[in-house]
């Protein structure tokens, strides 16, 4: 990165950004970490709730095996070291959402330990930001501000729910990096199914902590915004929020580390005043718990299990379909998108296969807002066009018209053609009857062309496709214009 | 009903075989223990009684005799300690924060009893959040001892924090009852009021739907007249259950098949550290004596040292507390139980905190609190582990040399109700004997064996390694039988 | 040690509990007096001593993840002191 870029520019002078993340990510499972009770979105208030969760006199947690798993997978897909022996605490303190008056989570023996993530920029390069730890958590519940003039209304559907607290060193200089690292992270989560990334949903939640030094200085005193729910939301928080920091500081005061939150109408950030108070948290064992422990010989097995990691991935796709680099990695990013490209260039150039999907396709969800997952065109179906295009049943100008309507109605390629009588006339003798009726209309033309005015060669071709409503062979249309115009 | 034979003061086995064969039955024992509650309501140690509860599930179990499903406690009548929470009936913990509230569940250790075949009687009266020794700390009102000095009518103390358990058992209102021992809450109880009060092994009882207290300490056990019974019980009350993490997968032996009380060969500790400063000659009389009784019937008698003993009871009560404040943070008035409302949402935290936990609950909660906060948690928490660590080391060492321990259960008798009330501190050294095991998560047994020079009833406590309880049991046995205990409490059930 | 009534106040706020001004200073000399018991402790040699960790030796077992629980919003907020619909319900909060 270039110098100029690499740091904001104050009134005063230059200034570093700092930045380290908290992702809350909701783990992949069937049921609560401590509860039978279920984790799907968007149930009738307190109905996914057991009596554990509700923290009824005299409920005990027991702890969901798959949970374990997932975040062990997690920490292995980060390179992360796993601690055979980890240990649930208690992190006491009242809020109405949080009904044992406790969270269970993990504190000072945390299941998984140090890892990195690689972070790729667009300007091509990549960063190495190091994993401080990961631990399991309970979710709260949901309090609801807005049901009431003066009431909170508390829902503990989520109450219980399992969380991986992904926690950052503060590596990262720019809101560009953080937001990298948090789309690779969620790429990598989803590779190996342990979080959806669902950040609308709230399945995936930053808490990031922000503050700025001069070049070369120690770091300076820090503030956190809690509860960003997108990429596009982080990125403006950190870019408010150093901003913020480094106004109050050459306006001579000085940051207070405090908990904040971003209000994404007003583009700024606000002291969070439920977390004014200085809390003292007195984690301790939770002792309805025993230390978990795991065998070295599984770990080892889940790590042989993983798979293929998006950066494994991208390497391979560059190798095995001679992609670019970056095509590669646009393709990765999702894993549902990268299988989308492994079955459609199956059996196909491999490169026409990517720009399909990389140029049209993508292009298209982004500007619909639609997920790939949701969307009505599948691998077989594009296949099946690129196919016709192949086969010279369709012109490639054509084949953009048919993927605009499969993709809106989800019909086949075929079908559309048929319907619309698309398919690429290549009958010479319907295409000599056109050529016939453009020279003659246009003598003029032919004679320019025979005196030498070669370039009048694409108004020809041209017009015969006008006429076939573009759906000429433009090979054959050539070929045939050519030996005409020769005479 | 044998019309001459009262049913009020058999013991579970004699209600048993009685039942068994067709002198009475489960709606007999049940209408009898209906009425002796009534006949000693002065003691106050109900807080709920539930006669139409009795009588329905007295009325099933002889039904179920009639088709020759007899479970090991079929038809028996039983108080539960309101820390159990017992499915559409008030479930209290005897606090006002929890007045009114009713479960929708059953513990798991009564669900085991129900499914034995037993019948309850009723709520049976506590120290709030079983915090205390003297049954003075209940919402409810205090428990009153049977028992009465000689020469002087004045209450005296149960015990606590089982009291209402104790006190029950011991006027003959029920042959057994539930209690849970935190760090002598059983045992203690069970001395001041002349009956069996056994605490197991960590982890024997399922705790999933007992109101917690201190978590790794608390644990349920049975109340009873006698060693059998609580044998009996026990082995209804005990298993693994897989809703409790802290649950132990170990089949549960038949306790009753273990009471030979054959003590030849077996090597009983003796802690020269029990003897504390200032124990009245009469415990230190009672204890030697216990000794003898146990050598003459074939043991033999060891010396043995646990050098920790005098900080277990600071190591527990910097442990207890901890693990209490933060038990007690969902008593918010947010979910269930009291609340006095405010427009201030911190502001009725503290309202209905304050006004819902009686004055020992929040001494508790305020030294568990503090001793978990910042910069101190290093300096009291952690080092109450480590010396705990040390404390159950000791016994692991002295189980090397024997088979059981030896102690009193109390350091003195009953004191009157109202006494020692002003200092916290020397409420707390009652329970100078019943924590170490506590701490230990060992099982220990309180077993009535003789009377102070003022008539009160005086405990002799056992400890045994952990699982160990038919080691317990068979001691017991033999001490019981040396003790030959008959005295009976001043108030007891009338006879119907 | 002895406390000062200011740190009483102050545990008595993180543990929410409402003590009045006239109960500070018996509270104060109580918790003094439990404390200064409790810190015979500091003269125990712990070494090396691990802290205890699970009471009674044995591993934590796991369960399977099956949703075996819930649909019992009646039953989860029918002790509840105030309730709209199936919601629990305190005075507002500003976040």
């Amino acid at each position: 990165m270039k110098e100029s870029q690499r740091y904001l520019q104050g009134n005063t002078g230059n200034w570093e950004l700092v930045v380290g993340l908290e992702v809350h990510a909701q783990v992949i499972s069937d049921a609560k970490l401590f509860s039978g009770a279920a984790t799907a979105f968007g149930a009738p208030p307190n109905t996914q709730v057991s009596l554990v969760d509700a923290a009824m006199p005299g409920m005990l947690p027991v702890i969901n095996r798959q949970c374990i798993y997932q975040v062990v997978r997690t920490g292995l897909a980060l390179g992360a070291e796993v601690n055979l022996e980890s240990v649930f605490d208690r992190k006491n303190y009242f809020y109405p959402d949080l009904p044992q008056g406790y969270q269970i989570s993990q504190y000072a023996k945390p299941i998984v330990g140090k890892g990195e993530i690689i972070v790729d920029l667009e300007d091509g390069t990549s960063r190495r930001i190091a994993i401080t730890r990961i631990h399991l958590e309970q979710d709260a519940g949901k309090s609801l501000h807005d049901q009431h003039p003066t009431k909170t209304f508390v829902d503990l559907n989520r109450s219980g729910v399992a969380l991986m607290e992904i926690v950052s060193e503060p590596d990262m200089r720019s809101a560009e990096e953080a937001g990298a690292y948090v789309r690779k992270l969620r790429s990598i989560l989803r590779h190996i199914k342990t979080c959806d990334g669902n950040m609308e949903q709230g399945s995936m939640r930053c808490d990031v902590n922000v503050s700025v030094r001069r070049p070369g200085e120690p770091y300076g005193t820090r503030c956190e915004i809690k509860n960003l729910n997108s990429v596009r939301f982080l990125m403006r928080a950190i870019q408010c929020e150093s901003a913020r920091q480094i106004e109050v500081i050459e306006n001579g005061g000085r940051v207070i580390q405090e908990t904040r939150l971003f209000d994404p109408d007003r583009v700024e950030t606000r002291l969070m005043r439920s977390k004014e108070e200085a809390h003292d948290y007195r984690y301790f064992p939770d002792p309805d718990l025993l230390p978990v422990r795991l065998e070295a010989e599984w770990v080892a097995q889940l790590k042989a299990e993983l798979p293929e990691l998006p950066n494994e991935k991208r390497a391979r796709f560059v190798q095995q379909y001679g992609l670019t680099l970056a095509d590669a990695g646009v393709l990765v990013a999702e894993p549902d998108r990268a299988d989308f490209f492994e079955s459609l260039a199956e059996g196909r150039d491999p490169k026409h296969a990517a720009n399909w999907v990389v140029g049209e396709l993508l292009g298209k969800l982004n500007k619909t807002g639609v997920e790939l997952f949701s969307a009505k065109i599948s691998a077989i179906q594009l296949g099946e066009l690129i196919d016709l295009i192949h086969d010279d049943k369709i012109s490639g100008r054509i084949a953009k018209q048919v993927f605009d309507e499969m993709f809106e109605t989800g019909k086949d390629a075929v079908r559309i053609v048929e319907e619309r009588g698309l398919a690429q006339v290549s009958d010479e003798g319907e295409l000599d009857q056109h050529i016939d009726q453009i020279l003659n209309s246009n003598s003029d033309k032919v004679a320019e062309y025979k005196a030498g005015k070669e370039k009048l060669f694409g108004f020809f071709v041209g017009q015969v496709m006008k006429a076939t409503n573009g759906k000429a062979n433009p090979k054959l249309v050539n070929r045939l214009l050519r030996g005409r115009l020769s005479n | 009903m044998a019309a001459e034979e009262s049913l009020i003061g058999l013991s579970i086995a004699e209600m048993r075989d009685g039942m068994r064969l067709g002198e009475f039955t489960a709606v007999d024992l049940a209408e009898a223990h209906i009425a002796a509650a009534e006949s000693v309501r002065e003691l106050g140690a109900y807080i709920l009684e539930t006669p139409e509860r009795a009588l329905e599930m007295a009325a099933a179990s002889d039904a179920r005799r009639s088709k020759n499903q007899i479970g090991t406690l079929e038809g028996i009548p039983l108080a539960i300690k309101d820390l159990f929470c017992t499915k559409g009936v008030g479930t209290t913990a005897a606090s006002r924060i929890l007045d009114g509230f009713v479960p929708s569940y059953e513990s798991s250790v009564t669900t085991n009893l129900w499914r034995a075949g037993a019948v309850m009687t009723g709520k049976a009266n506590m120290d709030e959040f079983a915090m205390g020794s003297s049954n003075m700390t209940s919402y409810f009102g205090h428990v009153q001892n049977p028992w009465r000095r000689v020469g002087d009518n004045q209450p005296v103390t149960p015990g606590g924090s089982s009291g209402g358990s104790a006190a029950l058992v011991a006027a003959n209102v029920v042959p057994g009852a539930t209690g849970t021992d935190t760090g002598g809450s059983i045992r203690q109880p069970a001395a001041f009021c002349g009956v069996v009060g056994m605490k197991p092994t960590y982890g024997r009882c399922s705790r999933w739907g007992i109101i917690a207290f201190a978590s790794s300490l608390d644990q349920a056990g049975p109340v009873t007249r006698t060693v059998r019974d609580a044998a009996i019980l026990l082995r209804a009350m005990a298993g693994h259950d897989a809703k409790d993490s802290t649950s132990v997968d170990v089949a549960v032996p038949d306790y009753e098949a273990e009471l030979s009380g054959d003590m030849r060969g077996l090597r009983v500790g003796i802690p020269k550290e029990y003897r504390v400063d200032g124990m009245p000659s009469e415990i230190e009389e009672l204890w030697l004596e216990g000794a003898d009784w146990l050598r003459r019937s074939g043991a033999e008698i060891i010396d043995i040292s646990l050098p920790h003993t005098q900080y277990a009871l600071p190591t527990y009560y910097i442990i207890a507390p901890a693990e209490a404040s933060s038990n007690l943070a969902r008593y918010d008035g947010v979910k269930y139980g009291l609340r006095i409302a405010d427009d201030d949402l911190q502001v009725q935290y503290e309202k209905t905190r304050g006004a819902g936990f009686g004055a020992e609950v929040k001494r508790r909660i305020m030294i568990g609190t503090y001793v978990l906060s910042a910069g101190y948690y290093d300096a009291y928490y952690l080092r109450a582990q480590r010396v705990r660590s040390l404390i159950a080391d000791d016994f692991n060492q002295a189980f090397e040399k024997v088979d059981v321990i030896l102690t009193p259960t109390t350091p003195h008798q009953a004191f009157l109700l109202g006494e020692k009330l002003e200092d916290p501190v020397a409420m707390y050294l009652n329970d100078v004997f019943t924590v170490p095991s506590s701490l230990a998560g060992l099982p220990a047994i309180s077993v009535p064996s003789g009377l102070s020079d003022n008539s009160l009833p005086l405990g002799l406590q056992l400890i045994a390694p952990a699982f160990r309880e038919p080691t317990l049991f068979s001691v017991a046995t033999s001490l019981e039988s040396c003790a030959g205990f008959v005295s009976r409490p001043t108030i007891v059930a009338k006879k119907t | 040690m002895a406390l000062k009534k200011e740190i009483v106040a102050q545990i008595a706020k993180l543990a929410r509990l409402e003590v009045d001004e006239s109960d500070l200073d018996l509270m104060c000399s109580e918790l003094s007096q439990i404390l200064a018991w409790v810190e015979q402790l500091e003269e125990v040699d712990i070494g090396s001593v691990p802290p205890m960790t699970s009471v009674i030796e044995m591993d934590l077992k796991f369960r399977e993840d099956v949703v075996t629980d819930g649909n019992q919003a009646d039953d989860v907020i029918a002790n509840a002191p105030e309730r709209d619909h199936h919601f629990f319900v305190v005075p507002k909060v500003i976040e």
